[in-house]
């Protein structure tokens, strides 16, 4: 049994001051029913996540007291891509027949400070000024320009084209482009990482109605299948945020094994994706999980983005909405965003971020702190 | 009267003459660890025995911390007093990568595969008066 996205609702990122999280997250979820064509009594099972802006179940409050099992998921950044998996599961199983995941966030301004304690880390790691994700992100690429020769340059020209993108994407936050020099420029915050190399945190919500597959066409002309959706935590070895100490012998990540166990899942390769959104907390992300999913080698990113193939129109269009860059992360939103993304790509509804030549499968990635990633491979 | 207090306890040996990172082993598979663990993150096994780490390595991969941090950060720095500081990954031979403050803040001066020394010097003052130490990797010199 195949399992269909159906319907799909975003509330617009970054910061919406008269709508609550919880608001934003049920903006999403009604439009997302409107778009299946169903009520909320129709849905059978619920998996949501919001990391600071209370329980996702609360939603029923907002949509009405129907009695569905409601689960609340927490996963960090990939807390999506683990609802959606949750979902296909129940669905696969011929449990259910048809569900929503949800995801919805509102967070402080500035960077997120975790704590320790939480992690099973000791205190001394954050008094000493250690537990910040972007010093990790600052870290990973700073050895991997080194290692394979990427250019400041580069860095910037990922931020650029995000910031291009976010400004085709009328749900995203940022909307205007920022020249590479601005981006050069800015303010320095972990080297070799500028300020508008970085997400910032952020709010919205997304909805997406899943069904099994044989029932698609009772709600939509144009459904998406989830043909991969994996999740997978680090081994021994890889090196991650928030490590005290890491192994003198490097095993490959959790981006590496989530994605080789969806294209295998799916049956399908790398080079068969027309589309794909990656994880771009910031811009060494982007560039290193271009490699770390297998769509390109360790340093061939340098040329690729020179070229501009990662933009719309070019051979490996990454981040079409303008990516975590220019929409902000909110934690539990943001890879439900990206799946919503792909769905427009694949249902050639994205507008002015529509990807040309008719794309028929479609890949998305999360990775998040302690060291966990997910992955889902579309197709239409 | 103050004294100096390791910012936590089994860190690294305190007070001694020369002291050291403390790491576990395991010895089932010979994987060493730090902090020091009660049992093995390689394969599980809880049999461990602590050992001193070497106190000279090779930097792995580095950042400065251009802007104070959010609480947990505990110094005795204000926004006006603070100083961006390194952030590094040691690799100490035979046994981990470790993570630690930089002595240096300088970009400049700071490239991957420099040889530092693992030091312990005071990280801030308690109201009492007491001396926090923490350990920090500094440049060879
Ligand atoms: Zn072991």
């Amino acid at each position: 049994m195949d399992v269909a996205i159906v319907g799909i609702g975003i509330h617009p990122f970054g910061r919406t001051p008269a709508r609550t999280g919880l608001q934003q997250g049920a903006y999403a979820a009604r439009l997302a029913l409107q778009d299946a064509g169903v009520e909320w009594r129709d849905i059978q099972f619920a998996f949501g996540g919001s990391a600071s802006a209370g329980s996702a179940d609360a939603l029923v409050n907002e949509l009405g007291l129907t009695g569905i099992p409601f689960i609340n998921v927490a996963n960090g950044c990939a807390t999506g891509g683990s609802s959606l998996i949750s979902a296909y599961n129940a669905i696969k199983s011929g449990q259910y027949d048809i569900g929503m995941v949800t995801g919805f966030d509102k967070h402080d301004r500035g960077a997120f400070n975790a704590d320790p304690k939480e992690l099973g880390i000791g205190e001394w790691y954050g008094e000493v000024g250690m537990m910040m994700t972007t010093q990790f992100f600052a870290m990973k690429i700073q050895k991997y320009m080194h290692d394979y020769s990427i250019s400041h340059d580069t860095l910037a020209k990922v931020a650029e084209k995000a910031f291009i993108n976010g400004s085709k994407n009328p749900n995203a936050w940022r909307t205007e482009p920022i020249t590479v020099d601005e981006i050069i420029n800015s303010i320095m915050v972990n080297n070799p990482l500028t300020k508008f190399m970085f997400c910032s945190p952020a709010e919205g919500g997304v909805a997406l109605i899943l069904c099994r597959a044989d029932h698609a066409k009772r709600y939509t002309d144009a459904p998406v299948y989830l043909k991969g959706a994996t999740m997978k935590s680090r081994r021994f070895g890889s090196f991650e945020v928030f490590a005290p100490s890491q192994a003198l012998q490097q095993v490959d990540g959790p981006t590496v094994d989530a994605s080789k166990a969806a294209f295998e899942m799916a049956g399908v390769d790398p080079k068969d994706m027309a589309v794909l959104q990656l994880q771009d907390t910031e811009v060494g992300a982007e560039i290193m999980h271009m490699a770390e999913n297998g769509f390109c080698e360790d340093g061939e990113q340098e040329a690729l983005i020179q070229q501009g193939a990662t933009h719309i129109g070019g051979s490996m269009p990454v981040n079409t909405d303008g990516g975590c860059l220019a929409n902000g992360e909110p934690i539990g939103a943001s890879g439900l965003r990206q799946v919503y993304e792909n769905v427009l790509q694949l249902r050639g509804q994205a507008g002015g971020h529509q990807v040309p030549g008719d794309p028929k499968l479609a890949y998305t990635h999360v990775y998040g702190a302690p060291g966990i990633s997910a992955v889902t491979i579309l197709q239409r | 009267m103050s004294i100096q207090i390791p910012i936590a306890e089994g860190l690294f040996s305190w007070p001694a003459a020369k002291p050291a990172l403390l790491a576990s082993r395991c010895k089932r598979c010979g994987i060493a660890a730090f902090p020091v663990a009660s049992s093995c993150m390689a394969c599980s096994w809880q049999d461990v025995e602590i050992e001193e780490l070497p106190t000279r390595g090779t930097l792995w991969t580095w950042t400065v911390q251009q802007f104070m941090p959010k609480k947990p950060y505990r110094s005795d720095e204000t926004h006006e007093t603070f100083t961006p500081y390194g952030v590094g990954y040691l690799e100490l031979p035979g046994g981990v990568r470790v993570e630690g403050r930089l002595t240096e803040n300088d970009p400049e001066k700071l490239y991957i595969g420099m040889q530092m020394d693992v030091v312990f010097e005071p990280f801030r003052t308690e109201d009492n008066g007491d001396e926090v130490i923490n350990f920090f990797f500094r440049p060879v010199q």
